[in-house]
């Protein structure tokens, strides 16, 4: 495409089925303690 | 749902239903923010005297194909799936251990109230804590990786409980096949040599608090006499730091009214060498002097967006360091189940005072209403963790029209109820510096893909 450059090929709708495993980080676990951000979380059935 | 900004000279445009992020120029930015209130003839029209009648044309032929792959204003499927991902069964993953209800220093900011909780000085003993990892494992099904924080106020004042709970918990994980990532949170006074020995073996992550510049740090973080901390731990951090070969720990500091400026405060911390880096905005009571207020939003975007810049520079320059909220994972992120779900507390994951009792999270320790049970019984409130667990982004109002909805899955339940008695609340100003976060980090992401073409 000459006006769109999109960053990521994977979609979220594609997870709906397969998603929800559990195995990932709980949220807080990792630095925060105050907020929530799920966002910066990697997926542990991707490794 | 579509958002579209324009940050440090990029025009971005996130899909908020299936997570796609688009870099574009300014004929197809400005035909997205037409899109769906005009028709194509209208944008044609109105935009073509700006692009010229071809590019438009171009431009609106190119959105019209993600409208079509479901990657721009692509519908919400996921509402109806709520329901019965929200039935699944969960198990419980991580625990916080409140290894001490004490701390040697007295921080002015402390959630914990200077590390008793509001409550009474107390160290958690062993039989407490190995307690609570038998729960753990016992209630953690299939699950292999088990997260357990070694938190407090100080856990090291305690220091041989956790060495004692690692060590027990090595000799569990391998008859119940699970794996434990252990994580320490300290201060860093009574850092020694023995402890970082010991972490690097050990610890699956660290975190290191600190503030930032000298000034800021000393003043929020001192000594119960009033001295200072920093001269005695930032070496100390460093070596730690260095001796983890600058990976698996943060540096993590809070940011407050009193230091609106804190990308100097990042920006000190990675000139120091440090490489993982959190500076976070305080939680704190509205009446509270250093609480963050509505009127410092403008000023913490604009440092947001400094810093965010700032790091797109120092990563060409190949002085990159992370910084935790604006680590996004656009490609291996979480799935939707997660995103939907919130951070798993009072259901996933459970507080533990040195008394044994399990709380949602460490935030809710301290108020009664929020104990769950203990060690010794399991969790007896089970009405708690139901109302935990039946939170979701379609659970809170606010969430519905956001665009962060699915980076901060619904926002800290801790944080809606201190604000609002409720938590299914959100706390506005939380959630404003969210969406400033995700904007920056999506555009770092967008500066570091460009750079590569």
């Amino acid at each position: 495409m000459k006006h769109v450059k999109t960053l990521n090929t994977k979609k979220l709708q594609n997870t709906v089925k397969k998603g929800g495993c559990g195995e990932c980080q709980t949220s807080c676990q990792s630095a925060c303690k105050t907020s929530c951000t799920v966002g910066n979380q990697t997926c542990e059935n991707s490794r | 749902m579509v958002h579209q900004y324009k940050n440090n000279g990029y025009n971005i445009v996130l899909d908020v239903n299936s997570g796609a992020v688009h870099v574009v120029d300014d004929a197809a930015y400005d035909v997205i923010s037409l899109w769906e209130t005009h028709s194509a003839e209208e944008i044609e029209n109105c935009l073509a005297p700006v692009y010229g009648a071809s590019q438009v044309r171009e431009a609106t032929d190119e959105v019209a194909a993600l409208i079509k792959e479901e990657a721009l204003f692509s519908k919400d499927i996921y509402e109806d799936s709520i329901a019965n991902i929200k039935q699944r069964k969960t198990v419980v993953k991580a625990l916080c251990l409140h290894i001490a209800h004490d701390c040697n220093l007295k921080c002015r900011y402390c959630f914990a109230g200077e590390g008793e909780y509001h409550g009474k000085k107390a160290w958690m003993s062993f039989e407490t804590g190995k307690a609570a990892l038998d729960f753990l494992i016992a209630n953690s099904g299939g699950r292999r990786n088990l997260e357990v924080d070694f938190f407090g106020g100080e856990p090291t004042l305690n220091f041989q409980v956790v060495k004692d709970l690692v060590a027990y918990g090595r000799e569990q994980e391998k008859i119940h096949n699970k794996n434990f990532r252990f994580t320490l949170t300290t201060n860093g006074v009574l850092l020694n040599d023995e402890i970082m020995d010991f972490a690097n073996r050990e610890m699956a992550n660290v975190v290191l608090s600190i503030d930032g510049r000298k000034n800021v740090n000393d003043k929020m973080r001192p000594f119960a006499n009033g001295s200072g901390s920093y001269d005695l731990i930032v070496p100390k951090f460093q070596k730690l730091a260095e001796s983890r070969n600058q990976m698996n720990y943060y540096v993590r500091g809070t940011f407050t009214h009193e230091n609106p400026d804190f990308s100097k405060d990042v920006l000190h911390l990675a000139d120091l060498g440090f490489r993982q880096i959190s500076i976070e905005p305080v939680v704190a009571r509205e009446e509270d002097d250093y609480a963050i207020r509505e009127e410092d939003l403008p000023e913490l975007f604009e440092e947001y967006d400094r810093l965010a810049a700032e790091m797109v520079k120092r990563h060409k320059n190949g002085e990159s360091f992370n910084f935790f909220h604006f680590m996004i994972d656009l490609e291996g992120g979480p799935c939707v189940a997660k995103r939907m779900s919130g951070c798993g507390s009072g259901t996933e994951y459970l507080a533990v005072t040195p008394w044994g009792d399990f709380y949602p999270c460490h935030q809710f320790v301290g108020n009664e209403k929020f104990c769950m049970g203990n060690v010794r019984d399991g969790i007896t409130g089970t009405e708690i963790s139901d109302k935990f667990k039946s939170c979701s982004v379609y659970t809170k109002a606010e969430c519905r029209n956001c665009f962060a909805k699915f980076y901060c899955s619904g926002g800290c339940a801790a944080n809606a109820y201190n604000f609002h008695g409720d938590i299914n609340g959100v706390y506005e100003i939380g959630c404003a510096l969210q969406r400033k976060r995700v904007e920056c980090a999506i555009m770092i992401k967008a500066a570091e893909a460009l750079a590569t073409d």
